[in-house]
């Protein structure tokens, strides 16, 4: 498995290559740059800064440097934000971004897992199709309906939680929650067929031919069986509900890496975009290769 | 089921580690000490610098006027008051002014303020090196001008230090409105020795040190900035409030939930689309104020069709309904603009179109046979673009304004919406764009910094307006030492402008935002200027503890 993980990390270099490349090449493409602005720099102001981010650099020359940068662990100065590096944004940012999937999958995993089995072992039944239409709205309300939805109700009217901003714990639960709800509702489908499918399974029937009970049927031999989709959909799910969550961001005043990846593309911020690609580019690769060898480890028969 | 057992555990530790507080005592701003009054304002966009050269947005403004102070203060109606410098004459040609500066005036540091300070800074700002998008506001200052453009040495600015307290300034020519000008952030001294030591990083907390009456205690990007009183600032008795918050909030809905849910103590502004439920259930906190700004539409004049056909400019003017604009779709108070310079702007007076006063039908009837005119029926309309930035509200105008064109005139406009970069490319390149979305916030309190848009050689000078008169006019007014002589110059300017129809004015800015009852000490300005020290918080259970 250590192989099979080392030679999927050298494998990730390529891709990582080409990645940067087509952003940095694709980004200098869209018209206007980052001095674009309502004031107009006189030339000599303009040449300097032009200068200062060797923006008069032939474009070749520029990607040169780039990748030596990035080769030191440098992702360069921000246009937008002139007083920071693109690290520091990166560093200051992703922390948040992190936390805020990080929590509200772990709770997704856990409600959405529980209320699939709940659904799955009620097949048909009117626990079942409650179930379902309850996951078929989470899945149908997008979150920028949802968030200000719960805001006006838990925070405006009831006053029992924050309406924005992240400074304590009470400022996650809203934007938490409103992250998990689609997600919730995924797992919880995955879950329910996963499971239905597994129960119906000859090695469980002959786990009932034997007389085992049910719940020993169900937790040893059914639910790691029946996770196994759940697993691998956690991978790409948790690297979107991590890079995805600009709505959430902007809506909770989050100070997370999404509304940097956004606003630094309307803004014309090379190095900040190349700067974010590259960490999401690096963060969906290594989710994915966690999953994998999860994946491995949950099934016997899948080896590497 | 141990297998299981196990991979569910990692899975969720993975996750549960983001959970971990730990990172929280980093990002987490100071929680109020016990006696310490905060004010929470909502400031917009996020800034993107806390230099004052680099600066060039309302939300910096704002944060950079609590943490600097200028030779020049404001008032909290936004008449001029002594700031570092306690006095100033200004010589008998208008050209020289001498300042004298606190004697016990203090960097944050501790750092006496000097002369010195002052000649560093205002350098500074004119260095092409800076990279200040607001040099250019300088240039009344000698030499100003030709250091912008690189041909002298930021040195030979017309900017002296006579003694550690005493700073002499040369200007070009004599300008009405320099004392004003020294409001504005470009102005502002900025620490030396920080700079030097720390470079761009010398705005983070930490490495910051400033002379205004309160200094950075926290910048969380994308969140918020925390400044704190200063105690060595000169008038820190005067202070009432110890901590302020400045939360850079986009979207304008959430700034609207988070005042509603009391986490914010006044907003920014107010979204267009709640402006008919504020004013119903928030009537008592709702404020506005004419503000300096005029919202127009810029006609490309360099290419057809509004080259050389005033008839067709002036007839698109004539067929806008601006009562409708502000009376059906802003609706927060603005007044319909006939003129280029808004009103409330100092010693002046603004223009307006001759037909500012005719009936609606008398417009209509002018605006068809100049159409006409121009060469355009309705068997053959003339064919458009407006082209505006991504916005609700621009895009709504937009709507109003091209089914106006088309009910008077029968002209066929089709509306582009472009992002930001985008749309000022266009603009500014004049190839594609015919009829585009704008407006101008003033930079400070004088009708110069609205007539100079339209000078030939101003660099944002969209519309490609060249007029040699008006130019004259300018520059006369520029040179004018005489107030009621240049205030003379400046309307006839105008005039020339609004003739020429060269722009549509459409309506003239107001300033909206939410204020809670409990602020006191605020006052409505035309700049919108509203320093923290001048406010106060009246309400005991503020005091002392966060109300969240």
């Amino acid at each position: 498995m250590l192989g099979y993980a080392l030679s999927r990390a050298t494998a990730a270099i390529p891709t990582l290559f080409l990645l940067v490349t087509l952003a940095f090449f694709l980004i200098r493409l869209a018209p206007g740059g980052p001095f674009d602005n309502e004031r107009q720099l006189s030339p000599a102001i303009e040449a300097n800064l032009q200068q200062r981010y060797h923006l008069d650099e032939p474009l070749l020359q520029q990607y040169g440097r780039y990748l030596w940068g990035i080769a030191r662990g440098d992702f360069g100065p921000s246009f937008q934000y002139p007083d920071l590096t693109v690290t520091q944004l990166i560093a200051a940012g992703f922390p948040v971004s992190f936390t805020l999937g990080g929590c509200a999958m772990t709770l997704a995993l856990i409600v959405g897992v529980l209320l699939g089995a709940i659904a799955a072992i009620n097949q048909n039944g009117i626990v079942d199709y409650g179930v379902m239409t309850v996951a078929m709205l989470g899945i149908s309300m997008p979150s920028f309906v949802l968030a200000p939805l719960l805001i006006l109700w838990l925070a405006v009217y009831l006053g029992w939680l924050p309406a924005g901003g992240l400074e304590s714990w009470r400022h996650f639960v809203l934007p938490v929650i409103t992250l998990a709800a689609a997600q919730i509702a995924f797992i919880a489908r995955l879950t329910r067929g996963s499971l239905i499918e597994v129960l119906s399974a000859q090695f469980i029937r002959t786990a009932r031919a034997k007389g085992l009970p049910m719940h020993v049927i169900f937790l040893r031999h059914a639910a790691p069986a029946a996770l196994a989709p759940v697993v691998s959909y956690l991978g790409p799910a948790t690297a979107g509900i991590i890079t995805g969550s600009v709505v959430i961001e902007t809506i909770f005043g989050i100070p997370g890496l999404g509304r940097h990846f956004v606003n630094g593309a309307l803004n014309r911020d090379y190095t900040l975009v190349l700067g974010v690609v590259l960490f999401y580019g690096l963060l969906v690769i290594v989710l994915n290769l966690v999953v994998d060898l999860l994946y491995a480890w949950l099934d016997p028969r899948v080896k590497y | 089921m141990r297998r299981f057992a196990i991979a569910l555990a990692t899975v969720a530790t993975l996750f549960l580690n983001g959970c971990d507080p730990e990172w929280q005592t980093v990002n987490q701003p100071e929680i109020t000490v016990a006696g310490e009054t905060v004010l929470r304002k909502g400031n917009g966009a996020e800034p993107q610098t806390l230099d004052p050269h680099r600066a060039q947005g309302v939300p910096e403004a704002n944060i950079l006027r609590d943490l600097y102070e200028g030779l020049i203060s404001e008032n909290p109606d936004g008449t001029l008051a002594p700031g570092a410098a306690t006095r100033w004459e200004i010589s008998a040609d208008g050209r020289i002014y001498t300042f004298y500066l606190r004697k016990y005036a203090r960097w944050s540091n501790g750092a006496p303020l000097t002369a010195e300070d002052f000649v560093y800074s205002l350098r500074r700002g004119v260095d092409p090196a800076t990279g200040s998008s607001y040099a250019a506001i300088l240039s009344p200052i000698l030499h100003a001008a030709a250091i912008i453009e690189g041909e002298v040495k930021p040195e030979s600015l017309g900017v002296q230090a006579i003694d550690s307290h005493e700073l002499k300034i040369t200007l070009k020519s004599p300008t009405r409105y320099f004392l004003g000008l020294l409001t504005h952030t470009t102005t502002y001294p900025v620490y030396r020795p920080s700079v030097e030591r720390f470079g761009a990083a010398f705005t983070q907390p930490g490495n910051n040190v400033s002379n205004g009456a309160y200094t950075l205690d926290e910048w969380v990007v994308a969140s918020h900035v925390t400044l704190r009183r200063n105690p060595r600032y000169w008038d820190d008795a005067s202070t009432r409030i110890d901590i302020v918050k400045f939360y850079g909030i986009d979207d304008q809905e959430a700034e609207l939930r988070r005042y509603r849910a009391g986490e914010l103590d006044l907003t920014s502004t107010v979204p267009l689309g709640q402006l008919e439920w504020v004013r119903e259930h928030l009537r008592d906190e709702y404020r506005a104020a004419p503000y300096l700004g005029t919202y127009y539409y810029g006609l490309n004049l360099t290419r057809s069709p509004f080259k050389n056909n005033r008839a067709l400019r002036k007839a698109l003017s004539l067929a806008i309904d601006r009562g409708i604009l502000v009376e059906k779709v802003t609706r927060g108070g603005e007044l319909a603009a006939y003129g280029w310079v808004p009103p409330g702007i100092a010693n002046y007076s603004g223009q307006a179109l001759a037909y500012a006063e005719w009936s609606r039908s008398r417009q209509i009837k002018l605006a068809r046979r100049l159409y006409r005119m121009a060469g355009y029926s309705r068997a053959r309309p003339l064919r458009l673009e407006i082209r505006y930035n991504t916005s609700d509200a621009h895009e709504t105008i937009a709507v109003v304004i091209a089914s106006q064109w088309r009910e008077v005139l029968g002209v066929h406009t089709t509306l582009v919406n472009e992002e930001w970069k985008v749309f000022l490319q266009n603009v500014q390149r004049r190839r594609v764009t015919q009829v585009y979305r704008a407006a101008w916030i003033g930079d400070y309190n004088d009708a110069y910094t609205f007539a100079e848009l339209l000078h030939s050689r101003f660099g944002l000078n969209g519309t490609g307006y060249a007029n040699p008169r008006y130019d004259r006019l300018l520059s006369q007014a520029a040179g004018e030492g005489d107030q009621q002589q240049r205030r003379t110059l400046l309307q006839q300017a105008e005039r020339v402008l609004l003739a020429d129809h060269a722009l549509i004015p459409l309506y003239f800015y107001v300033n909206k935002r939410l204020l809670k009852p409990y602020i006191k000490g605020y006052r409505d300005n035309v700049m919108d200027h509203h320093y923290t020290k001048n406010l106060r918080i009246e309400v005991p259970t503020r005091t002392g503890a966060r109300r969240d």
